[in-house]
């Protein structure tokens, strides 16, 4: 039996959050685990943005602060179960994609890179500055999620390392469930077709403006959801989460990886979420290694990481 | 009265600043079609440099020629390194490919010269100079020619020179100007050793007020791209015009709403221009080929 390339996306998925914890050393590498597939998250949602619809953002990490601060907030403020919170995070996200979507995704290139830009950086300035709601730069505490706590009542005793571990990575496989049946559906179809000539795709009937602002709204509820999980996996956040630095951090884990394929992208997170975990021996030299790795991957393999591994496999078979 | 002339002088300082990232932008953007992220990294070079080369011992004139000289190097290397290797990549690509360079820039300066905070005398004194009830330091006086005075030369350099109009012809038409046998590539090398000069020249002149750090580059790169693209992306004049504007949005957005948002300002104006006039102020109406 052959594999189609979503049922092995999400083979190989599961097989990764279910197998590399018996090679963990240390409980630690739960939690950069857990961090691997939250940014694999946000990364989804890049996919569907700029590999499916070819439109760019760098203001992606504003939804993401929007996510992490809804759980922070709603909580104490609103009396709202964390949980739910997830959902008001990115319910709020979705309209204001909505809301924004509308006039800039008329943009194209560079003028929609810088509108979605300042976008970003408006949210987090807000964040920074509403002090007494935010706390401001110092970051506020997020309060608990409780699904550990049920869990145990059930009898699966998780550390708190484990229990992120897996409900990140189970989050992520159905992120990518979704992503991959979007990418086959009616919908992503139109959505690759405008990614290859808009004016073709009007011409055959595709209500261009209504699919980039989905695609954009869905990528916003992704960005959305891993800023959540990020801050209650952490049970704190600062403003960090929605900064400018973030936005670019997701867009070059997934156009590192290769944009075009939802795997491709969570190699790439992966990358750069171990990187700083590798590099901590030269923790100076950090940011010229990062800046060097984005240049260099755009330059040298231009579509990705992935697509180029199988293309030089392929070659190598002929 | 008095409030609002001192909430201008400070706006036009700082405009004059991101007159020049603007003007550095867009020297790039005509030439190669690039937005350079790395723009703002050439002002903290010229800043940082200057500095250096001064606490070395140098006087400050030199140190100044130095830091704009090795900046506008690191400008060509820039692009035949990371700009030229990736011609004709989709703009996603280029776009990381220059924030990874302003990355790696700020790596590697904050490596040799450390984190902290630094700056050097101003030009003329410190004596602040009284005007109709406002003061202006006489650093502003030089930051404001400055740009005033690129943007002449520039001016001159694009419109009676021949090289000038070798890349004014680049610009419009690659092909076209290889045809005609102009050489693109020193054209494109030019352009950035000319927009990495610029920048530092800035940051230079800057630094004695606003102060200068490895990690004040995005800020300006910011701030400059708002004004090229309100004035209208590629055009001189506008980026020169957009500008000053955008300082003097941020001296009032300070002065008269909140000092906590003046940043927010630069933005706003961005998503409003791209909302209602997406061609900015001076820039021609783009139209797509199919």
């Amino acid at each position: 039996m052959r594999l189609t390339p979503k049922a092995a996306t999400l083979l190989v998925l599961a097989l990764l959050v279910a197998l590399t914890p018996f090679f963990f050393p240390s409980g630690y590498y739960y939690r950069v685990g857990a961090l691997l597939f939250v940014n694999g998250i946000a990364v989804t949602g890049i996919v569907i943005l700029t590999g499916y619809a070819g439109q760019i953002s760098l203001g992606h990490a504003g939804f993401s602060g929007i996510g992490a601060y809804a759980c922070a907030l709603a909580p104490t403020h609103l009396g709202l179960h964390p949980a739910l919170a997830i959902v008001l995070g990115a319910a709020l996200s979705a309209v204001l994609a909505y809301l924004v979507g509308r006039p800039i995704l008329r943009l194209k290139g560079y003028y929609l890179g810088v509108a979605t830009l300042g976008f970003g950086i408006l949210v987090s300035m807000v964040l920074n500055n509403e002090r007494d709601l935010t706390n401001g730069p110092d970051g506020i505490d997020v309060p608990d999620l409780g699904l550990r706590a049920l869990l145990e009542t059930w009898g699966l005793d998780l550390t708190n390392g484990q229990f992120w571990y897996f409900f990140c990575g189970l989050s992520l496989i159905l992120g990518a469930w979704l992503a991959l049946n979007l990418y086959d559906s009616p919908t992503g179809r139109a959505l690759r077709a405008l990614h290859g000539s808009e004016v073709a795709a009007r011409t055959v009937g595709v209500d261009v403006a209504r699919l980039k602002l989905q695609a954009f709204v869905i990528s916003a509820v992704y960005a959305s959801v891993a800023g959540s999980l990020l801050a209650l996996q952490n049970k704190f956040i600062t403003p960090d989460v929605a900064g400018f630095m973030h936005s670019i951090e997701m867009v070059t884990m997934a156009v590192l990886g290769g944009v075009g394929s939802v795997l491709g992208a969570i190699l790439g997170a992966g990358i750069l979420t171990l990187l700083p975990q590798v590099l901590t021996v030269f923790a100076e030299y950090e940011q010229m290694v990062l800046g060097l790795v984005m240049v260099l991957v755009m330059i040298f393999l231009r579509e990705g990481l992935l697509p180029s591994i199988f293309k030089a496999i392929r070659g190598k078979g002929e | 009265m008095s409030e609002l002339l001192q909430f201008l002088f400070s706006g036009l300082t700082v405009g004059a600043v991101y007159a020049l990232v603007a003007l550095g932008f867009t020297i790039i953007y005509n030439a190669s079609d690039v937005v350079n992220f790395a723009q703002g990294e050439f002002v903290m070079l010229g800043g940082m440099i200057t500095w250096f080369a001064h606490a070395q011992g140098l006087p400050l004139p030199l140190a100044a020629l130095i830091a704009i000289a090795v900046t506008a190097l690191l400008g060509v290397a820039m692009n035949k390194l990371m700009i030229e290797p990736a011609r004709g990549a989709p703009v996603v690509s280029l776009i990381i490919i220059t924030i990874g360079a302003s990355i790696f820039i700020q790596g590697g300066t904050q490596l040799i010269f450390g984190k902290e905070i630094h700056s050097f005398p101003a030009f003329s004194g410190d004596e602040p100079l009284r005007i109709g009830g406002a003061t202006i330091l006489p650093q502003s006086l030089w930051v404001i020619a400055g740009a005033l005075v690129v943007y002449v030369a520039l001016w001159l350099f694009f419109t009676r020179t021949l090289l000038g109009r070798a890349v004014l012809a680049t610009a419009n038409n690659r092909l076209a100007a290889q045809l005609v046998g102009i050489n693109t590539s020193f054209v494109m090398t030019l352009s950035f050793a000319l927009s990495a000069a610029i920048g530092a020249l800035g940051g230079m002149l800057a630094a004695p007020i606003t102060l200068t750090a490895y990690n004040v580059g995005i800020g300006f790169a910011l701030k400059g791209f708002a004004g090229a693209m309100l004035g209208g992306m590629g055009s001189p004049k506008g980026a020169l015009t957009g500008g000053f504007l955008i300082g003097l949005i941020e001296a009032l957005t300070a002065g008269y709403v909140s000092s906590q948002y003046k940043d927010a300002a630069a933005f706003v104006v961005i998503l409003l221009v791209l909302f209602f006039m997406p061609q900015g102020l001076f820039g021609r109406k783009s139209t797509d080929r199919v």
